[in-house]
């Protein structure tokens, strides 16, 4: 099966597909930007302040997400000798590092108008921060170690250690007394945000999703012609 | 209606600079990302140019070596 994960197979359609993303990205960003900012309705406690969830939640799920994507393949990836693994990993983690600041930066702001602070060593905030930290951990392991099995075991080492982080950061919330507003979505029971509201929401959040998509097709690319490089020299 | 739009009932600020700082954001990543993927493929089309004509026919018989060569590849 995981011979389909050749990146000589898989450049074919990579090389192509960022192009693509870009222009369904930029039509899906200008429908959600549209949505969030002109025709969704003002929330009756926070009022217009709310509309920074619509950047703001889809960038906290999207970094959360690729944080569990990346430490799952760089444990597959470790366990199976699967090289072109810990490659994807690689070239998820810029865009998920991008996400993790801008859920602290417009949590900041959101933070002023409604607790009126910029910044509280809340739970869920500080857990946050402390996931933005192993990110950077990760990005510079890529940079430090030059040896392949240093990097892929510094790498998945620090993944590990991050992914403990993530149930505490999804749970925070419920289980200490936070700042932090509970989850507003739930998959498994209802909801407590309004249609209006939600709609948007998924707008941005797929926006977003295909941003970071096209990222790492753009980063992944951009590491396949660095090994083909190292390739014709030893032609 | 322009003006209801840009200052939000007094939270315009903090909406339009969360908004602001996001979008920078990701241009900024894509513009970084996509400076690493041309300096890597011009540093491949330099290097290919260099290689004897029989590298050349090595080198092509790869797939993704076309296709890096190609216009297509490009973003």
């Amino acid at each position: 099966m995981f011979k389909y994960f050749e990146p000589n197979k898989i450049f074919l359609i990579t090389s192509k597909a960022p192009r693509y993303v870009l222009f369904l990205f930029i039509i899906v960003l200008s429908i959600g930007l549209l949505e969030a900012l002109i025709f969704s309705p003002e929330d009756y406690k926070q009022g217009d302040a709310v509309r920074i969830m619509y950047v703001h939640v889809p960038s906290a799920w999207i970094s959360l997400g690729i944080f569990s994507l990346i430490t799952l393949l760089s444990i597959i990836g470790y366990i199976f000798k699967i090289k072109n693994f810990f490659l994807i990993s690689k070239s998820l983690a810029p865009s998920g590092f991008i996400f993790n600041i801008i859920a602290l930066v417009t949590g900041s702001i959101w933070g002023r108008p409604t607790w009126g602070t910029w910044w509280a060593w809340d739970a869920r905030i500080t857990a946050m921060l402390i996931l933005a930290l192993f990110y950077l951990l990760y990005l510079f392991a890529w940079r430090v170690f030059e040896d392949k099995d240093s990097v892929f075991k510094a790498t998945l080492i620090i993944t590990i250690l991050g992914i403990i982080n993530v149930p505490i950061i999804k749970y925070s919330v419920d289980w200490w007394n936070t700042l932090h507003q509970p989850a507003s979505i739930n998959i498994f029971t209802k909801s407590s945000i309004d249609i209006s509201m939600l709609f948007p929401l998924m707008i941005m959040t797929a926006a977003f999703a295909l941003f970071s998509l096209l990222i790492f097709l753009m980063k992944y690319n951009t590491e396949l012609i660095k090994i083909k490089n190292k390739g014709l020299d030893r032609l | 209606m322009i003006n209801e739009i840009l200052i939000m009932n007094g939270y315009g600020l903090y909406v339009w600079s969360a908004f602001i700082f996001t979008l920078v954001s990701f241009a900024t990543l894509y513009f970084v990302i996509k400076n690493q993927y041309v300096k890597e493929r011009n540093k491949f089309i330099v290097k290919f140019g260099t290689l004897n004509s029989e590298r050349v026919s090595l080198a092509k018989s790869q797939g993704m070596n076309k296709e890096i060569l190609s216009n297509t590849s490009s973003i």
